[in-house]
């Protein structure tokens, strides 16, 4: 039986954790709205550019001249995965749920027999994923500095994976983030981005276009671009999942913590009344005993 | 006058969408300015002012920096990379445009890159200029 003191104590300190906890909730939710806004003005920009894309590709047949970004190496050998987490912990699931989709997939290929390499945007991911396959991490990009996710950011990871497609470093490259699609409920996403993915515009837009400068410089200059865009997108859509898990997470932290308060008061005030109880009985029968 | 359906759209925000009477835009080898009807088109734009006219005698310039224009049957989308509006312009901005302007001439050896950098900072110049009056 702990005594008075021992009970005070912890009933201190879960209201100091829930106050934490609490206040963690409320930072996430005012961060939470300005992510969301950043995710979701981004958002037709990317729409934008792979309907331009989709338009610009369903022009051309696919042969030898064709950018290798569109029609890809011609081999699946060598794999790259990126894998973009949160820097900050105490989110939940978020992050080990991205580490493992990317998990399953790197053993997957493994056992296939193929050559993965990973690189790994924010601290919480390279941690999970460094017990496994620390020979396979080439590259570790911390984005702890940065405040507010900038489209620099999402450039400097493109540019990284521009300059290794263009040393033939790998032949697929997949992008590991969480899509954001509530407060509650995040979804941990692969998308293939070299070769990029085109969605085939309607036969609605067969229009006959005219290219200035021409057509292959064009779609030179916006395949790169559209893998900037992408990775830029799921940098925002990740960092507004962030926010959502982290507020999910505290408000639950913050609703066990009240519970474990009620339940500590309870049996503190049960003891402090069975003391007084019993120091009654002592002076009463002390008294008859007279 | 006849209208068509203009969206300008950079990484961060759209920054216009709505009906126009013309849009010019800075297209790599040259001003083209849009009118209703024209023909399909697909450009890559450089470094300048990208002037829109909603309405008769009101011209609304945005500074664009790289991006693409996608004419297609009535309607005109530009993503640009980096987009200001005139109004928000201030020397500050445009010096640190500048300034990446000229890093990107420095990092780069390829002749082309090299000229449409040079083009670039000759355009911020001058908008630094103008901004002065």
């Amino acid at each position: 039986m702990p005594s008075l003191k021992d009970l005070r104590n912890r009933i201190a300190s879960v209201k100091a954790t829930q106050k934490i906890t609490k206040a963690m909730q409320m930072v996430a939710a005012a961060k939470l709205r300005r992510a969301q806004t950043a995710a979701e003005a981004a958002r037709p920009y990317a729409e934008r550019m792979s309907a331009v894309l989709g338009n610009l590709a369903s022009g051309i047949t696919v042969g030898p001249d064709t950018p290798r970004l569109l029609a890809g190496t011609g081999s699946d050998k060598v794999q790259l995965l990126v894998v973009c987490t949160a820097e900050r912990g105490l989110c939940g699931a978020f992050n080990s749920s991205i580490a493992r989709l990317a998990r399953d997939h790197a053993n997957r290929l493994l056992a296939e027999g193929k050559t993965v390499k990973i690189i790994c945007v924010g601290k919480k991911g390279y941690d999970i994923l460094r017990r496994q396959f620390a020979e396979q991490i080439i590259e570790f990009v911390d984005l702890r500095a940065a405040r507010q996710i900038g489209f620099e950011h999402g450039d400097m990871i493109a540019q990284k994976v521009l300059a290794l497609f263009e040393q033939g470093a790998f032949d697929v490259a997949t992008l590991f983030y969480s899509r954001f699609q509530s407060v509650i409920s995040q979804i941990p996403t692969a998308q293939q981005i070299v070769p990029a993915q085109i969605e085939s515009a309607g036969a609605a837009s067969q229009a006959v276009y005219e290219y200035e400068p021409d057509e292959g410089e064009i779609l030179t200059t916006l395949l790169p671009r559209n893998l900037t865009v992408q990775v830029f997108r799921a940098l925002l859509e990740n960092a507004a999942s962030e926010q959502g898990a982290r507020m999910s997470a505290m408000d639950s932290a913050t609703r066990n913590a009240g519970e474990m308060i009620k339940k500590q008061t309870m049996t503190y005030n049960r003891s402090r009344q069975a003391m007084i109880t019993k120091e009654l009985i002592e002076i009463i029968s002390g008294a008859e005993a007279l | 006058m006849a209208t068509f359906n203009f969206e300008l759209v950079s990484p961060e925000r759209v920054l216009f969408s709505g009906q126009v009477d013309a849009v010019v835009l800075p297209a790599a080898d040259g001003d083209v300015t849009v009118l209703s009807g024209h023909a399909p088109l697909m450009a890559t734009l450089k470094t300048g002012f990208l002037v829109i006219t909603d309405k008769p005698g009101n011209g609304k310039r945005v500074l664009v920096r790289g991006g693409f224009a996608d004419i297609g049957q009535n309607s005109l989308t530009v993503l640009a990379q980096r987009a200001l509006p005139a109004e928000e312009l201030t020397q500050e901005i445009l010096d640190k445009e500048i300034l990446q302007a000229e890093m990107a001439y420095d990092a780069t050896n390829d002749l082309a890159a090299k000229h449409a950098a040079e083009s670039a900072i000759a355009q911020l110049r001058e908008a630094k200029a103008a901004l002065n009056y």
